[in-house]
């Protein structure tokens, strides 16, 4: 069985609201998968079925082979950390270190390897100079990279992030693609939910559409983005790279650097 | 306006809207002047029906005293006197511009991200300021619900109105806004027509993106060692006109 398996699962909120239905799935470790599709589509919810924030109306999710029904959250916190959407749901330290401390000092960990854990995840985040201020004095931006630290601090096997892409610059999102590849390099699985398709794009193999409370699609990005069909079914976009690439005569291409290669071949062939 | 995290462009927002210094305490010097006037003259009430300004965050945008998407929107004009058949009818106005019709009797707070920051902005379009400041308005916004928003402001620009962005997708920016303000470290280091600079690559050297579509040309001029095009294309709809007048590129 994969380390995180979800067989069957569908969700409806205490008021009757129906959110996902009969969703299957499964996340081997080391695997970085990207959630995309509109809002209201049911990413958020589906993820945090994983965490057991939610705990499924119909159907199961295994983590390490142990039914989310049968374990308490406080144990599936240990395993899977959930970083959510908008930071100020997860804030409540007075200081940057303590917000980032929190979570080991919960696990009872030893004080050194508590300090020793914050430093690496404010590190990655790129917090080191920030540890002493309050959360509130950075801006939204900054505040989600405060979250992630919290949960990488915590040292989850796998680490769900919600749009962890919003609002953020172009330095932020480069940090986020890095820390993604390392995560997965430790054997992590990272779970993304997204509406940035260049992301998408540039830094998963693995992609899951969601439409309209279901699965959609399982696959690579390749496969996804040049499928016209799901995509409008999905209400997604192409990215615009695959647009031009269409105007300029090219298909099954994702990246710059593929439109750019595909360019090359076309000269040397007409060189040769 | 674009520009890296921290560049200054919500702080900029914030003193426009005349936050600055009464709210965010600190030391302006300079002046903002609004119809000739200095904003320090006006009353922030008065501001609040000149300038309508959505919050970066939409989480903190929504009032937390009503319990409906209908009454949030609403609220505002309550607030101002707005008589309620007026009210009402704009408010209808504004559910079905923004296509909130499923969700006008459900709580703000029940609403996901996205939901929200549509709820968000309808709120302050509803007492019709002549300038709308929003700050990252699509950031929790999938793909095309943001293109729903670009195409909101595009008619609001049509009704003459003036419109300061904080965005950073660019793409999108490349498409529908007259003007590019680049800021960097507190300060205003690039101004001009978009096409102007949404095709330069020193926007990049100061932490701002450029649209995939110029990134593109810039790459293909780099690697082939050639001027770029005089004029960039940044959007599908300019490579196929261009492509159309010229035959190849």
């Amino acid at each position: 069985m994969a380390y995180l398996s979800l067989r069957n699962v569908s969700y409806t909120y205490e008021n009757g609201y129906e959110a996902i239905q009969n969703v299957n799935a499964d996340f081997e470790l080391g695997e970085s998968v990207a959630i995309i599709g509109q809002n209201g589509a049911g990413k958020t919810t589906t993820v945090k079925l994983m965490n057991k924030l939610l705990t499924p109306t119909k159907g199961e999710i295994f983590i390490d082979g142990i039914s989310t029904k049968e374990t308490t959250t406080a144990k599936i916190a240990k395993k899977v950390g959930y970083v959510f959407q908008n930071p100020d749901d997860q804030i409540f330290q007075d200081t940057i270190y303590k917000e980032i401390a929190f979570g080991p000092k919960y696990q009872k960990l030893d004080n050194k390897v508590v300090e020793e854990r914050v430093n690496v995840a404010a590190e990655i985040c790129g917090l080191t100079d920030a540890l002493s201020e309050h959360p509130y004095n950075l801006p939204y931006s900054k505040r989600k990279f405060i979250t992630i630290a919290a949960v990488l601090a915590m040292d989850p096997k796998v680490i769900i992030l919600d749009e962890p892409t919003a609002g953020q610059d172009r330095e932020s999102i480069e940090r986020l693609g890095n820390m993604i590849k390392d995560l997965s390099e430790q054997n992590k699985t990272v779970i993304t939910i997204t509406h940035d398709m260049e992301f998408v794009v540039r830094e998963f193999n693995r992609v899951i559409v969601f439409a309209d409370k279901q699965k959609r699609r399982d696959a690579s990005p390749m496969e996804i983005f040049w499928d016209e069909q799901l995509l409008t079914f999905s209400h997604l976009k192409q990215p615009y790279i695959c647009q031009l690439a269409t105007i300029l005569g090219y298909k099954d291409v994702l990246t710059i650097e593929d439109l750019l290669e595909r360019e090359r071949g076309k000269n040397e062939a007409y060189n040769n | 306006m674009i520009g890296a995290n921290e560049s200054g462009k919500t702080t900029i927002c914030n003193i426009i809207r005349g936050f600055v210094p009464e709210l965010y305490k600190g030391e302006l010097t300079g002046e903002i002047l609004i119809k000739g006037k200095p904003i320090s003259d006006y009353n922030i009430g008065e501001l609040a029906t000149i300038i309508g300004y959505s919050f970066q965050n939409p989480f903190t945008q929504l009032s937390g005293v009503k319990e409906t998407v209908y009454e949030e929107i609403a609220y505002g004009m309550e607030n101002i006197g707005v008589s309620r058949t007026e009210m009402m009818t704009k408010v209808d106005e504004l559910v079905d511009i923004f296509q909130l019709n499923d969700l006008i009797d459900k709580n703000p707070y029940q609403l996901s991200g996205g939901q929200k920051q549509r709820v968000a902005i309808a709120s302050i379009i509803a007492l019709d300021p002549d300038i709308i400041i929003l700050d990252e308005p699509t950031s929790q916004l999938d793909p095309k619900s943001s293109e729903d928003i670009f195409n909101i402001l595009h008619l609001l620009k049509k009704q003459g109105k003036t419109i300061i962005l904080v965005e950073h997708k660019v793409d999108l920016l490349a498409e529908y806004c007259d003007e590019i303000l680049l800021m960097d470290q507190g300060q205003l280091v690039m101004t001009g027509p978009t096409q102007e600079v949404l095709s330069n690559p020193s926007v990049l050297e100061y932490g701002g993106q450029l649209p995939q579509i110029a990134l593109y040309y810039i790459k293909k001029a780099q690697e082939n060692n050639t001027e770029l095009p005089k004029t960039v294309p940044l959007t599908i709809r300019e490579v196929s006109e261009s492509l159309s007048k010229d035959g190849d590129m």
